[in-house]
Parts: structure tokens; sequence; C-alpha cells
């Protein structure tokens, strides 16, 4: 039972490490997934917008974060946001190297890998929207506003949750990639238990097994979410 | 400092390491395919301890990370002397190997979910008229389901195709020479902050660029018949 000390929660075990890990694993991607949501819900309102130049940039932000390694992307934000961030410390006159946070870091990473996709998956929840509806909120003298909040956002939300809850599986995963910041998220912390104790295989496995069994329950999350926002509408006979 | 010289000589040694990387992603799609493939037929098979397996294979691989997957390969397997003491240990011993593996290992189970959504999209009637006509079995599978099939599975083809290109930067992680890794060593080397990740990610882009491109160009000689015909 060499495993069971070496996954425990004793003196010599790293279980509480591993489930610290698993904690900011959930953290950073709900950040990311946030982030990625305020991104991605503008860069679809850009598309839809119908102004050319806005429709082009948030096109050219999707493309260019869809076609680019997530690593490379970790590593861009990180190293990028730590130099704007001291330039602009120097500015206000603070000397030397100003570190972002790995967790800001960490979380803008994956959520402009995942703004870029959800921009796709908002846009399309809003031509799902049923154009008599929207004629209607106009018909009986809605601001923009409160149509947007009574109308759209609700319906929005209700047509996008599967395509979100992919998205969500995306961003747990790509998570992992932030450990190379130095963030302890539950790869890095994987990473640190098989490192000092030389046993890679029980580590990693457990480390995956933690994973798996987020993205299951998540998965059943967002099933349970879909199932109640949609349950006043009509279902298709299947 | 920023001069042309730098940025051409940065560009011609990540061109070099393109290899590393399109050997990887090449390798993996193409082994990915195969498994991919035999798990899809597993999951169709309609006998229920294979299409049981098939179905954890696919939770099991789609459920954790990649980089996971490649340290369980590369760190975890290597660390048992019964293995490194094996016949698996000429395989295994070498990076690159462990990295084709693993990418090969994460791609199939995506591809099986394609491959197998593909199976389900051939319209019954087409199945139904091929076996009144007397055809069954591989002639079947030949001549009527794989077409259809391919066609439908190339948009979500192209797409894991080409998530498995920006997936292979990870295998910089475990001392393979990449374009990724080369970047960061030029970037750790001269320290020049952005340039080499810059160049390294065009290079990306256009990759990915070019197999988009390739999947459209391949998507519509499959599709004849749905080009408009004034076209």
């Amino acid at each position: 039972m060499d495993w069971l000390t070496a996954l425990g929660f004793g003196e010599r075990g790293w279980g509480p490490a591993l489930l610290q890990g698993a904690m900011m694993t959930l953290f950073v991607s709900g950040a990311g997934l946030a982030i990625g949501a305020a991104l991605g819900s503008l860069v679809a309102w850009a598309k839809l917008s119908g102004v050319r130049i806005a429709g082009a940039i948030g096109e050219g932000y999707a493309a260019l974060f869809r076609g680019l390694p997530e690593l490379l992307v970790v590593y861009f934000v990180y190293f990028g946001s730590s130099a704007l961030l001291t330039a602009t410390a120097h500015l206000l006159g603070v000397e030397g190297f100003v570190g972002v946070p790995a967790f800001a870091a960490g979380a803008l990473a994956v959520g402009v890998i995942s703004g870029s996709y959800q921009a796709e998956v908002f846009r399309g929840a809003f031509l799902a929207v049923a154009k008599g509806e929207i004629e209607a909120a106009r018909a009986v003298g809605m601001g923009r506003l409160l149509m947007f909040r009574r109308i759209i956002a609700p319906q929005v939300l209700r047509y996008a949750i599967p395509g979100l809850g992919n998205l969500w599986q995306v961003a747990l995963k790509d998570s992992s990639l932030i450990s190379v910041t130095g963030l302890t998220e539950l790869m890095r912390a994987s990473q640190l238990a098989s490192n000092s104790t030389h046993k890679p295989f029980t580590y990693y496995v457990a480390g995956g097994a933690l994973y798996l069994l987020l993205t299951a329950f998540s998965d059943r999350v967002f099933d349970f979410a879909e199932r109640r926002a949609t349950r006043g509408m009509r279902r298709e006979a299947t | 400092m920023m001069s042309l010289d730098f940025i051409a000589a940065t560009f011609m040694r990540l061109m070099a390491a393109l290899q590393v990387t399109l050997s990887v992603w090449a390798l993996s799609v193409f082994i990915g395919a195969f498994i991919g493939g035999g798990v899809a037929w597993m999951r169709v098979s309609g006998v229920k301890p294979v299409e049981w397996l098939a179905r954890a294979y696919v939770f099991v691989f789609r459920g954790t990370p990649l980089l996971v997957q490649l340290f369980i390969v590369y760190y975890g397997l290597s660390s048992f002397p019964v293995i490194r003491g094996s016949v698996f240990w000429l395989f295994l011993r070498d990076a690159f190997n462990c990295a084709a593996l693993s990418c090969a290992l994460c791609t199939a189970a995506y591809q099986s979910e394609i491959f197998r959504g593909a199976l389900a999209g051939v319209p019954h009637g087409q199945v139904e008229a091929a076996r009144a006509c007397g055809m069954s079995g591989f002639l079947l599978f030949r001549r009527v389901i794989f077409p259809i099939a391919l066609r439908q599975a190339l948009p979500a083809y192209s797409t894991e195709v080409i998530s498995m290109v920006k997936a292979t930067a990870l295998v910089s992680l475990v001392t393979l020479w990449d374009v990724m890794s080369v970047a960061l060593k030029i970037r750790n080397d001269t320290l020049v902050t952005y340039t080499p990740l810059l160049i390294a990610g065009a290079i990306y882009f256009v990759v990915n660029y070019l197999i988009a491109r390739a999947f459209i160009f391949i998507e519509q000689w499959l599709s004849p018949h749905l080009r408009s015909r004034s076209a």
C-alpha cells in the first residue's frame, strides 16, 4: 500500500497538495472562462454589429488565437504582461522588474484562448434567438437595454450552454499549461510531488485522475444546466 | 539590436526545427487515425463489453490534459525498472517516440468520436438502397458508407488536425527541439524577449492556415454535387 501513503493526507503524503492544486485549477480555469466570456461576447457583438472595422478586428483576434499553439499563448501572455506592467511601473516611477502574478497571467492566457472560441458560441446563440421575439419586444416599446436584459441575454445564455460546456472542458485542460509559469495548479502540484518523491507514475496518474474527476463532474453540471434552461422549450421528436 | 540579420537567423533556425514539429504531428495524426478508427469500430460493434471499453478509452483520453498523458508516458513509464529492462525501453527511451505515442493516443480518442459521428450521419436510406442492390459487408462500406462518412467527417477532422499542430508545442517540455523549444532557447540565449516567440507564432499560424486551406480544397473536391451549377 505504498501509493496510499504517497497520496494520503499523512506527513509523507501529497494528497492535500494535489487537492489544493485541483482547487487552483478550478479557480484559474473559472477566471479564464469568465475573461473569455467577456472577450467572446465583445467579439460576437462586434461581428453582429454590422460595423465593418469592428467585425474585422474581432474576426482577426479570433482567427489569430485559434491558430496559435496554446502553450505559445501562455508564454507570450506571461512574458508580455510582465513587460507591460514593468513598463507602466517605470512610467509611474517604480524601478526594477514588476512581475504579473502567475494566477492573473494564467487566467488571462486561458481567457484569450477561450474567448476566441466563445465568440462563435455567442454569435451562434444570438442568431438562434427567434427574430419574432426581438420584433415583439420592439413593438411593445422596449428600449435596447431592457430588451437585451429581458429578451436577448436569457435566451443567448440558454443556447450557449452546450458550447460553453465544451469550452469549459477545454479551459480545464488548457489550464494545465499554466504550470510552466510556476502557478501551483494541479499539473504543477503533480510535478512537484513526483520530483521530490521520484514517483512520477503515481503522481501523474493521480493528477490525471483528478482532472478526469473535474471534467466528468462538470460535464454533469452543464448537462443539468442545459436540461433546466430548456425545460420550457418544445422538444423535437427524436 | 533588433537587426534584420537576427530575425533572418532566428527564422532559419525555427524553420529547421519545424521538421520535428511536423514529424510528431504527421506521425501522431496518422497513427491516431488507425487507433481512432479501431475505437470507433469498437464503439459501434454492438458487443457490450467492447463498446464499454471504447467508451472508457475516449472518456479517459478526452477527459485529461495531453500534458498529463505525455508526462505519464515519458516520465512515468520510464520510472519502472521493469520497463527499463524490457524491449519496450528501446522504444520508450527516445523522447520523440514518447511524444508521438502520447499525441497519437490522445488524438485517437477525438478522431474516434469524429468517425463515430460521421458513421451515424450516413443516411439510412443509402445503406438500405445498397443492400437492396445486393451489396453487403466490405463492398457496402467501401462504396457507400465510407465515401459519405468521409465527406461528413472532413470539417471536424480538419479542426482536430489543426489542434494537433498546436498540441505538438507540448513536446518542447519533454526535451524535444521543436519550433516552440527552439524559440524559447533563442529567447533565453539572446535575451530578446518577443521576436523569437513572434516568429514561432507566425510559423505555426501559417502552417495551420495552409492545412485549413488544404482541407477546404479537399472538401470542395469531394463534394462536386454541392457546388452551384452556375459557378
